[in-house]
């Protein structure tokens, strides 16, 4: 499920990889609607961060709309009622969902497997109504009106346009950086931990430290993601932290491809897209579909549009 | 009377209340950890199945005119020739691969339950009757509980001690142990394990739908109600560890209590509580109250 | 490699596009869209029915203004304040939405009122009962129509505390609206004499009350106030009388609609107050409007969905009398223009946003006395005009001083 290292794929990996960036860049001005694309973009890091952990660490975190949802809070009281600018909103909401995850993480990686999916998700839930109750969220009624303000006290996000392309530079930011961190050694060390956890134990390494750093790691993105979100729509609100969303991120990134790039981020714009479509339309009939395309890629898209790709490419490659 | 500065009447109502809870967080932990233990297989579904029992006896009620009394029979029957179907068509692929596409799976089954009720029902809920019988309340001195609620309490015991008997004191039983133990050597034997998988499942979607079916009347049909309570019951399966059946029944009543008792004297925390206590137990125990390291 | 990426690109465009509308902005058809719960528990009071009453304005102007074609658009908020706000946002931005009406639940009311402040369209709230929406989070391009939780407070409250009932608790909806209604009337209860003694909140949409109830038991208040509304107050209603509560404490069902009423049944709701902007059996001419929604809808409308049919005709005779659908413009047309239409004789928009009209103060027949279906209310007092909402004094509206 790895990018080859092949001279000549790379540089057509380039090729291609701008031109999405050109699709992305060019997006206000070919009629995309910009709080769409940045909804969208938004929730691509999300899945992103949700896939450094499933996909390339093999745990499954399935209440990671915890961190999402913490960062939502914190990134939008700060910024509407103690009238921090964006970035340090933004930089202190991240900072505040990876210190959650550390919390969370501690506890849960006493259990392996699937008890680590079932902690994650009563530990989301217990931080959901925890949200419901405090009175800085709103509880029902969410945190409504954050502006946008300046950015560094200079640029003013209040337009769509502008806000798209910080939105768009942060994605960037965080899909280059995973991909570093995929391929640095520590990166190398989680891989060995998903493909063979005794192995890797009886090589030496603390692999609760290892996996816990991952946690960490991805709860810190998810919640960047939440803060973007928060100044993108201008509210933050019980939606953000509830276990459909932790469900709907895990879809993201099987649909989308576990372990590989790009799979995460077409998965959020297929589902986050879809949702959008089909919500006037069809109603309730919305979740009966995210639930379909669930129990249909788990008995026969498990590897989702990218590792499909990716498998019948090197079959077609390799011949067999 | 007071105990801690509150009233008996309010404390003993609030306990009485927090022992239905504590009903149906057995029963349904119950199922789960027969399914889990058996299919090896997380049963996110199992919120949904309890749901799908409620509307079923609803509907059965409302379009057939079959009563309380005949849908607690015919509602766990219907519910678990469901749980048959999906464990035949969907499940058994999934047995020899990652346990964590069971979850996903039932996940996605909980959702399309969920969406189909929601397009026909609305969220608003329906009304359950409670049955003539058990109309009325009686007033036992501290609170005047509704007859339905005691006929709960009894009933989930009943329903719960007969399953722990059946898989820890009968032949099926231990068919079915082993069957979790060693599927290979079992079927080698010549008990036919993929038919006692199938059927299992049937009975734990049969549980949960009767569990559904006796909650109906107390509180009102959503679609939403099995994802709410789903979550909980994990928690309650986590502290009490899957290994053994009555581990789960005794954990889920006493965390039935201890929400209640968490009502009186700290209402704002009681929907977190089960919560909290799985984290500490998490801490001291990993492998639950009663579980065994698998 | 290559292929990989150009397909992402393909797919990630494709996927994109699923998320635009048409991005054009209307200008010769006039829209006007309502954002609503068409699924939860306040669908029966407002919902599709909503919609309908809308359209029944329309038909009644002939099908369109001054020649332009008029388009309704209806949503599903499910009482989620970031879906209702995202989709008025959508509908502002990318549909040329004119006009939206805001059917229930105060939390998306507030929500819908900042976006069309921002936006400079028009939102006229009918279902969200927050007094907020025409003080402390009043708005030029807001006006509230229907009823709100000061006119609830004043009518119910005020005649359930002269009527003697003087000590209070609270079972209240966690959510804006409660807030606000159980603030508003306990502020109508201290000032005639009456004592709090205590509250509880509920969830949005809880499953079951016994809990609450039993606390409510606890305290020994003579009234307990229900300060929510649609599936929860039937809930709350039906769980006490099941426990008993109602031998020793008397409900006063602070937010009520015919809906609720039917749900109960006269059975357990007889003698209850309520108080509501409107009623259909009140006079000849609602009477026969009501039978036309009946048609269609099977079932009598509710005080909302006859507030929809209002806020849809006169602000679509608000267009037709300006020739324009610039929203500074029609609202000062309609801030001069008494209200008489079948929902209110003689209304007014005041600088707050608040359309005021008459309220009256009901009461449930008990079985014996009910004439025919849906006939369940008498009228005890109409609470007249500016009696009934929040004075000059007591506002925290900035527009109005």
């Amino acid at each position: 499920m790895s990018d080859t290292t092949d001279n000549r794929s790379q540089g057509a990996a380039r090729i291609g990889a701008l031109a999405v960036l050109a699709v992305l860049l060019a997006a206000p001005f070919i009629g995309l609607y910009p709080v769409f694309m940045m909804k969208a973009l938004c929730f691509a890091i999300f899945a992103v961060a949700f896939n450094l952990l499933l996909g390339f660490t093999g745990l499954l975190s399935f209440g990671h709309a915890a961190y999402l949802g913490a960062a939502a809070y914190f990134t939008g009281w700060l910024v509407k009622q103690a009238g921090f600018s964006p970035e340090l909103g933004v930089l202190v909401g991240t900072l505040g969902a990876g210190l959650m995850g550390l919390v969370v993480g501690l506890i849960a990686i006493r259990r392996q497997g699937i008890y680590f999916a079932m902690i994650t998700l009563a530990m989301a839930q217990m931080v959901f109504f925890v949200w419901l109750q405090a009175p800085f969220t709103g509880g029902e009624d969410g945190l409504q009106g954050v502006p946008r303000g300046k950015l560094f006290g200079l640029l003013p996000l209040a337009s769509d346009v502008t806000m798209y392309y910080v939105v768009l530079a942060v994605f960037v930011a965080i899909y280059l950086g995973v991909i570093r961190i995929v391929h640095s050694p520590y990166g190398q060390v989680l891989k060995a931990i998903r493909e063979n956890e005794p192995r890797a134990i009886s090589l030496g390494y603390d692999v609760d430290k290892y996996k816990l750093l991952a946690f960490v790691l991805s709860t810190t993105i998810a919640g960047l993601a939440g803060s973007l979100k928060t100044l993108v729509l201008g509210f933050a609100t019980l939606s953000d932290a509830h276990w459909s969303l932790s469900g709907e991120v895990v879809l993201m990134t099987l649909l989308g491809g576990m372990g590989t790039f790009a799979g995460p981020v077409i998965g959020a714009f297929t589902i986050i897209g879809l949702q959008n479509y089909l919500a006037d339309r069809v109603g309730s009939w919305v979740t009966v579909i995210i639930g379909g395309i669930f129990v249909a890629c788990v008995l026969g898209f498990r590897r989702g549009f990218v590792g499909e790709l990716l498998a019948w490419q090197k079959k077609r490659q390799g011949g067999g | 009377m007071e105990i801690f500065g509150i009233p008996l009447q309010a404390f003993l109502g609030q306990l009485l209340l927090g022992l239905v809870n504590g009903s149906f967080y057995a029963m349904l932990s119950l199922g789960l950890a027969v399914i889990f233990g058996l299919l090896g297989i997380v049963n996110f579904a199992h919120g949904a199945l309890y749901m799908i029992g409620a509307y079923t006896a609803f509907m059965l009620t409302e379009k057939l005119g079959i009563g309380f009394w005949g849908a607690l029979v015919v509602a766990p029957l219907v519910v678990g020739a469901i749980g048959v179907v999906i464990e035949r068509t969907l499940l058994k692929h999934l047995y020899n691969i990652d346990p964590i596409y069971g979850l996903l799976l039932t996940f996605g089954l909980a959702l399309i339950a969920e969406g189909i009720f929601r397009d026909q029902f609305g969220v608003s809920g329906q009304q359950y009757a409670v049955p003539d019988l058990l109309q009325g309340a009686t007033n036992l001195g501290f609170m005047v509980l509704p007859n339905y609620r005691g006929f709960v309490i009894f009933a989930s015991l009943a329903i719960c001690i007969a399953t722990w008997y059946l898989i820890e004191r009968t032949r099926l039983g231990s068919y079915l142990r082993a069957g979790t133990e060693n599927p290979k050597l079992v079927q080698a034997f010549g008990v036919n394990v993929p038919l006692m998988v199938m059927l299992t499942y049937g009975a734990g979607a049969g549980l949960a739908a009767l569990a559904g079916v006796l909650a109906a009347p107390v509180i009102q049909l959503t679609p939403l109600m099995g994802s709410n309570l789903i979550i909980i019951v994990f928690a309650v399966v986590v502290i009490g560890g899957m290994g053994s059946i009555m581990g789960s029944i005794l954990t889920g009543l006493f965390l039935g209590l201890v929400e209640g008792l968490t009502k009186v004297f700290y209402p704002e925390a009681s929907s977190i509580v089960v919560f909290v206590i799985m984290a500490i137990v998490l801490m001291i125990r990993p492998a639950g109250l009663f579980g065994k390291e698998r | 490699m290559k292929l990989k990426t150009f397909a992402a690109a393909c797919a990630l465009a494709t996927t994109a596009l699923f998320g635009t509308a048409q991005a054009q902005y209307s200008g010769d058809v006039i829209k006007i869209g309502i954002i609503t719960d068409m699924s939860g528990l306040y669908s029966d009071i407002d919902g599709q029915g909503g919609v309908e009453a809308m359209k029944m304005a329309l038909a009644e102007l002939g099908g369109s203004i001054n020649g332009k074609k008029v388009e309704i658009l209806y949503a599903d908020h499910q009482n989620k304040a970031d879906v209702a706000a995202a989709k008025a946002r959508e509908w502002f931005d990318t549909q040329g939405v004119d006009m939206l009406v805001g059917g229930t639940t105060s939390s998306t009311g507030l929500a819908m009122s900042a976006v069309a402040k921002e936006k400079k369209k028009v939102f006229l709230a009918v279902g969200p009962a927050t007094s907020a929406l025409t003080n402390e989070q009043c708005s030029p391009y807001t006006v509230h129509w229907a009823y709100d939780t000061v006119a609830l407070a004043k009518g119910t409250g005020g005649a359930v505390v002269k009527g003697g009932g003087k000590s209070w608790y609270f079972l209240t909806a966690d959510y804006a609206f409660g807030t606000a209604l159980q603030n508003d009337t306990s502020a109508v209860i201290k000032a005639n004499g009456g004592t709090v003694v205590g509250s509880v909140r509920h969830p949005l949409s809880a499953s079951d009350f016994s809990s609450f109830l039993l606390q409510a038991q606890g305290s020994k208040a003579q009234i307990l106030g229900l300060a929510n509304a649609g599936g929860d107050t039937v809930n709350s209603i039906k769980a006490a009388n099941e426990f008993g509560v109602t031998k020793t404490m008397k409900l006063a069902g602070l937010l009520m609609f015919i809906n609720d009423i039917h749900a109960l049944g006269l059975k357990t709701a007889q003698g209850m107050y309520l108080t509501d902007s409107w009623y259909w059996n009140r006079d000849p001419e609602t009477r026969a409007w009501s039978r036309k929604f009946f048609e269609k809808m099977k079932r009598m409308p509710s005080s909302i969905q006859a507030a929809d049919y209002s806020v849809a005709l006169n602000y679509l005779l608000a267009v037709k009398a300006t020739g324009t659908d610039d929203a500074d413009k029609v609202l000062a047309h309609m801030r001069k223009t008494k209200i008489n239409d079948i929902f209110a004789k003689g209304g007014f928009i005041r600088d707050d946003g608040r359309m005021v009209h008459d309220m009256y103060l009901m009461q449930v027949k008990s079985p014996d006395k009910s004439t025919e279906p849906w006939d369940y209310y008498n009228v005890a007092q109409v609470i007249k005009g500016e009696e009934a909402w929040t004075t000059k004094a007591e506002s925290k509206c900035a527009l109005w001083k």
